[in-house]
């Protein structure tokens, strides 16, 4: 009885990998995977569309609309839409609700900071009344319960929603516009364009060319580059590699591959490690900038030259920046558009135009703008973002300093 | 059902010698047969494949930062081996490690004459941890999965709402010290990290404390509590000192993770289960009573090298934890059907035995 029980666990493990063989295949991305992770530089079809791409590409050298000072306030090719429709007779007493993905990283917090500190401004000046919010903690179904919550509530005046997930969220964020309240989605998009509008930087194509144009300028043709990216699967950042992919395919560079790191400190020294006793590192591209600094002390602690990096725009990396005086870009995926959906939510209470898709500017810094940036971010914590764009709200800096 | 066809891999059961007794007196088979067999034999094959894969890992230098990393996870998986063999779990390492960082961080702030007292702080808090958990567990007879459960997910909250979800504040240089730098100099390994250092002294210490009176009465008691109760163990102090030892384990190890890498927002996350799956490849039984620390030291040290070994054959991050499942399900399964993870003949219970049967009733 023994051995046929062995077989049977034996053809029931086989069964198992081979299911999880079939299950994958159809959907094409570890296929791809398989190959991209030795640096094949042909971006996957299923994130990588070459039109958004050049439009993207094309936008960062467009000059936006609006004030020059208020990076928030700026659009790049709005078309304006009427909103009269919305426009409501007191709305120094009106509730805008606020339903959000999640505070799970640094970005999102300091985000949310300034978004609480706008909400504070808009409240004295009359423009909106009061501010809910609800945290779905990253959870698919709990914010589409939370956004039902709202609606059924019945007394939100407006609904704020930064989707957890792009295809999960959209019948939500259709139930919130068929409620007839004014909803405004910022960050990740959804599939339908039911919301009066849509806040976004440039993207995430933008991001990762941005990046790697750096690298490629920087570095001697046959120079090898190391990718470090969070995770895989998540569109804002496989739009970042996708893009990379496409410049770095163009260039003279060698791509060793790239590492999924989960954004943490311990993994990346370790995988950076292990690739520099392989051979030279001469750049490294990252798709986010946490744990910049812990990859650039693999370098220090194998006793190699710092690489040509890109980082983002947290200020633990530009201030090793700034004291190793590196060789180095912070991308930056705009952290002051959390202030935007506030302010379009009070201009649609008041029956103002706002662009239908309202593209802010994603400008990453640069080393001749480092030292402004460092000086005026110079009493926040390190996980804090350079551009979070509030420095004229009224809690600035104590609500940013002491989170 | 029982087969009446002896398996290969069990012949001694099956032919008793006469006078011998079930285990041989050879020292290779009896090392093969004990709880460390298969789990060396994994390390060997993948430091093996390594080997083949990239040479120079053995020079010296790669190997120490092998060290270096692997470290925190030897002592985590010690912590959890004191507490797994006393037949409880410890879900809130992990947690633990994280909250450990953020408040070093936070209370440090860059401050160097600070490195010290916050030390002293951390280990205090440690101490706390474990003694809640053990109390909880033993006296409140709230099931340990759940107790443990339970502080992971306080840990992880407070953590949380006190730093509104980002960490603040840096480590001094001196902290970092212990899990970044070493001795340097050394000849061909060029530096012998600290982190290597601790984690040796650790495992010495480990080793003699289950030779101890108190580590055979923590594998006593993992083994049948009520036994051991009858036989005199406070049963309730055994297990709250294996708590207050893996918590500790796991303040040691967050001063060697935050040393090497620094403050991360993620710094922590997920290490509860890699340090329980360390200690299960090590051989060591889930449930209590059986394995050492040795095995579980091992098991550490597998599990980290497997991790290398995936990188450097390239294999996709997406399908690496699925290797990563297999292999050990395969080495726990291969290791239970040899035997390592039984007790001899002689020693096991069998419920059904006419002569214990008048012991169990008196209990009851």
């Amino acid at each position: 009885m023994r051995v046929p029980r062995v077989l049977l666990a034996g053809a029931a493990s086989l069964t198992l990998v081979l299911t999880a063989c079939t299950t994958d295949d159809p959907e094409g991305a570890p296929g791809a995977a398989d190959g991209g992770q030795e640096g094949s530089l042909t971006p996957d079809a299923e994130w990588f569309d070459q039109a958004e791409f050049d439009t993207q590409l094309a936008q960062r050298d467009i000059t936006p609309e609006g004030p020059e000072d208020e990076p928030w306030m700026q659009a790049i090719e709005p078309e304006w839409i009427d909103t009269s429709e919305f426009a409501i007779d007191d709305p120094e007493d009106a509730t805008v609700c606020f339903s959000n993905a999640s505070v799970s990283n640094p970005w999102r917090v300091t985000g949310f900071i300034t978004m609480e500190q706008q909400v504070e401004e808009l409240v004295e000046e009359g423009r909106i009344g009061d501010f809910r919010s609800s945290d779905a903690a990253d959870d698919d179904n709990q914010q589409i319960s939370d956004i039902q919550a709202f609606v059924d509530a019945g007394d939100c005046d407006a609904i704020i929603i930064s989707p957890s997930t792009t295809a999960t969220l959209t019948p939500a964020v259709e139930t919130a516009c068929e409620s007839g309240v004014p909803v405004i989605v910022f960050d990740r998009g959804v599939n339908s364009d039911c919301m009066v509008t849509f806040i976004h930087p440039i993207g995430g194509y933008a991001y990762g060319a941005d990046a790697a144009d750096f690298l490629v300028e920087n570095l001697d043709p046959g120079s090898t580059v190391l990718a470090l990216r969070i995770l895989p699967g998540v569109d804002v950042l496989e739009h970042r590699w996708a893009a990379a992919q496409q410049v770095f395919g163009e260039s003279e560079l060698e791509v060793l591959g790239f590492e999924f790191t989960e954004g943490d400190g311990a993994q990346i020294k370790d995988l950076v490690s292990q690739h520099l006793q392989r051979g030279d590192v001469d750049g490294i591209w990252m798709d986010a900038g946490d744990g910049a600094v812990a990859g650039l002390e693999a370098f220090e602690d194998a006793g190699r030259p710092y690489p040509v990096i890109s980082g983002e725009d947290e200020l633990s990396f530009m201030r090793k920046w700034d004291e190793e005086d590196l060789t180095a870009i912070a991308p930056v995926y705009s952290n002051f558009q959390w202030r935007t959906p506030v302010i379009a939510a009070g201009m649609i209470l008041a029956g103002e135009e706002v662009p239908a898709e309202w593209v802010l500017p994603q400008e990453p810094i640069r080393e001749d703008e480092l030292d402004d940036y460092l000086e005026r971010n110079s009493a926040m914590p390190s996980l804090h973002y350079a551009k979070f764009g509030g420095e004229d709200l009224p809690g600035f800096p104590e609500a940013w300093v002491d989170r | 059902m029982t087969s009446p066809v002896p398996t290969p891999s069990r012949p001694p059961e099956r032919v008793p010698a006469t006078g011998a007794g079930p285990s041989r007196p050879d020292p290779v088979l009896s090392l093969l047969r004990s709880g460390t067999g298969t789990v060396t034999v994994l390390l060997v094959l993948i430091f093996a494949v390594i080997a083949t894969q990239n040479p120079s890992f053995f020079e010296g230098p790669p190997l120490m930062a092998f060290a270096k990393k692997v470290a925190p996870l030897v002592i985590l998986a010690i912590g959890q081996y004191l507490v797994i063999v006393s037949g409880e779990f410890d879900l809130s390492v992990g947690s633990l490690v994280g909250a450990q960082v953020v408040i070093a961080a936070r209370l440090i702030d860059g401050e160097e004459a600070m490195t010290f007292p916050v030390i002293g702080v951390m280990l205090l808090f440690g101490l706390l941890v474990g003694l809640v958990n053990g109390l909880v567990t033993t006296l409140l007879r709230v099931p340990s999965i759940i107790t443990t459960l339970g502080t992971m997910l306080i840990l992880f909250g407070a953590v949380r709402h006190w730093t509104g979800g980002a960490p603040t504040g840096a480590l001094s240089e001196g902290f970092r010290v212990f899990g970044r730098h070493g001795l340097e100099g050394v000849p061909v390994l060029g530096q012998i990290p600290w982190a290597l250092v601790i984690a040796t002294v650790i495992t010495a210490g480990a080793v003699l404390l289950m030779r101890s009176p108190y580590g055979r009465t923590l594998m006593a008691t993992g083994d049948n509590d009520t036994a051991a109760a009858f036989s005199g163990v406070r049963v309730w102090r055994v297990r709250t000192l294996a708590f207050v030892g893996s918590s500790l384990a796991a303040t040691v190890a967050a001063i060697l993770i935050g040393g090497f890498a620094g403050v991360t927002a993620q710094v922590g996350e997920g290490l509860e289960f890699t340090a329980i799956t360390a200690v299960v490849l090590g051989g060591v039984v889930l449930g209590g009573g059986r394995g050492t620390v040795v095995a579980a030291v091992l098991g550490a040290l597998t599990v980290e090298a497997l991790f290398t070994l995936f990188n450097q054959l390239y294999l996709p991050s997406t399908i690496q934890p699925t290797a990563q499942g297999l292999i050990i399900i395969a080495a726990v399964a291969y290791a239970s059907r040899r035997g390592d993870l039984r007790l001899p003949e002689r020693l096991r219970r069998r419920p059904d035995h006419p002569t214990e049967q008048p012991l169990d009733s008196p209990r009851r």
